[in-house]
């Protein structure tokens, strides 16, 4: 069973048209990489998961869930999108953290939210019916995550005192602690000097090997060749190419895959 | 001396009118503006023209001309049935007045906030109105503190505009001293103001320090 399948997703931004009929699925555990010029439509089909952007038309389903169907006449509410944005986690490019709370805090701000909401109505949180154990078990659970990104000792900090790698690695804490299905990654290191570049991939390297299902988009070649399973190569809004990394990236077969590959052959060997 | 106590008397007498305007006015006008945030900012095109087109009436004329216009409209408008009073006219003109003067600062503040921080807050399940209270909110208070301290502190030397329409405020007095040929009150009248700009100007440098534990 596919945990995500996305069926011919349409999005233009007045005329110009961005994503045309785009289409892919992926099985838990599987991790996708999204690659392409600057322009080809990754980030926008990456917001389209999130509901950050309306398609114009498509599907989006979550393990046989229909949570998106633009080409019917009814529109999703507010409290409908925020449902769904619950099955995706994004981590952005600029890494967009709360200035004014500490890393702990960014961490727990909207499960805490969620919780206090879930207890209001009479529901329970994670399996916690009082507020007390709730906000335990939220606390727990982000230290739990801190440590899994290697900043147990930046609970305090704020993020202005930490570097953009560290930062980045509290982003991706901040979207795992909402347990998302999919994670999804937009050119995560792009915003990093080259130095801080290898912290963050080695987190996102980590959470394939605990089995976590993730879209990346990213410039980075050699990293989506050594971490994905499968490799979308996207140019002017459509799939031009996809498959294992071994057939987009060592062997591609579209001559729009080897114009841009060949970019970075200088300083990636492709073996 | 005795005359000493005696202008320190009047014109302490004419800044408690100074203080009562610049307290009313701040008590009214810091809702009042985000009221009109909201109209400026509104996505209802007709809402906005209108807030933007009276916003800027208000900013573009003088504030002495909207006292008069408070203070003597409304009376000649209906025979004299209606009129607000000195402190009332007063009031209502320095209320508009700054309530826009602090709404165009909000949006300042709001709009400076990144895309980001509400996307992030989004993608995160919030709501609109916890993005904005529990995300936007603060960082609006932090940027915006600076130039409010400024607006206010402006605040307390406009006052004394009111003497215009005959408020006895602290300039008044001392300029009704000097008309019976005694000058010194009208310069010893600054010192009231210097000092309560610099307790605001303290205020202020600890309120934007206490917000400086973080940066951006």
């Amino acid at each position: 069973m596919a945990i995500l399948q996305v069926e011919k997703i349409r999005k233009s931004f007045g005329k110009n048209e961005v994503l045309k009929n785009i289409s892919f699925s992926m099985e838990k555990g599987d991790v996708v990489a999204i690659i392409g010029s600057s322009g080809s439509g990754k980030t926008t089909l990456l917001r389209c998961l999130n509901f950050l952007e309306s398609p114009d038309g498509g599907k989006i389903m979550v393990n046989d869930k229909l949570l998106l169907d633009a080409d019917s006449d009814t529109k999703l509410s507010d409290s409908e999108k925020r449902k769904n944005r619950l099955h995706f986690g994004l981590v952005f490019q600029s890494f967009n953290l709360f200035p004014q709370y500490n890393v702990l805090d960014n961490l727990m701000l909207a499960p805490k939210l969620a919780a206090k909401k879930q207890l209001k109505n009479g529901g329970s949180y994670m399996g916690c019916t009082n507020r007390k154990d709730a906000m335990n078990y939220i606390q727990n659970n982000a230290m739990a995550l801190l440590q899994r990104v290697g900043l147990t000792e930046k609970a305090h900090a704020y993020p202005c005192e930490l570097s953009g790698g560290q930062q980045q690695r509290v982003a991706i804490a901040r979207a795992l602690a909402q347990s998302p299905d999919v994670l999804c990654f937009d050119e995560p290191t792009s915003a990093l000097d080259p130095e801080l570049t290898g912290e963050v991939l080695n987190v996102i390297k980590m959470l394939k090997e605990k089995g976590f299902t993730m879209v990346i988009v990213t410039h980075e070649i050699e990293f989506a060749h050594d971490v994905a399973d499968k490799i979308i190569f996207m140019d002017k809004g459509i799939i031009a190419e996809e498959g294992t990394p071994e057939q987009v990236i060592s062997h591609p077969q579209n001559p729009r895959t080897k114009e841009f590959l060949s970019r970075f052959s200088q300083n990636f060997k492709m073996d | 001396m005795e005359q000493f106590w005696l202008v320190t008397g009047k014109l302490l007498e004419g800044f408690g009118q100074n203080c009562i305007i610049f307290g009313v006015t701040l008590l009214l006008a810091l809702p009042l503006g985000l009221i009109i945030t909201g109209g400026s900012m509104s996505r209802f095109k007709p809402l906005r023209w209108f807030t933007r087109t009276f916003v800027w009436v208000i900013r573009g004329t003088p504030l002495m001309l909207q006292l008069f216009v408070v203070f003597f409209i409304p009376p000649l408008m209906t025979n004299g049935s209606v009129s607000f009073g000195r402190m009332n006219a007063a009031l209502i003109a320095f209320t508009i007045n700054y309530a826009a003067y602090f709404s165009e600062i909000y949006r300042g503040g709001i709009e400076s906030i990144p895309k980001g921080q509400y996307e992030a807050g989004q993608v995160l399940g919030m709501t609109k109105a916890q993005i904005f209270g529990k995300i936007v909110l603060f960082q609006v208070i932090k940027k915006i503190v600076p130039p409010m301290g400024n607006e206010i502190i402006t605040l307390v030397k406009d006052t004394s505009l009111s003497s215009v329409i005959a408020i006895p405020e602290v300039l008044m007095n001392a300029k009704d001293f000097s008309m019976s040929g005694l000058i010194w009150p009208l310069f010893y009248s600054a010192i009231f103001f210097l000092a309560f700009c610099g307790v605001l100007t303290v205020v202020f440098s600890r309120l934007e320090k206490r917000l400086n534990y973080y940066k951006g």
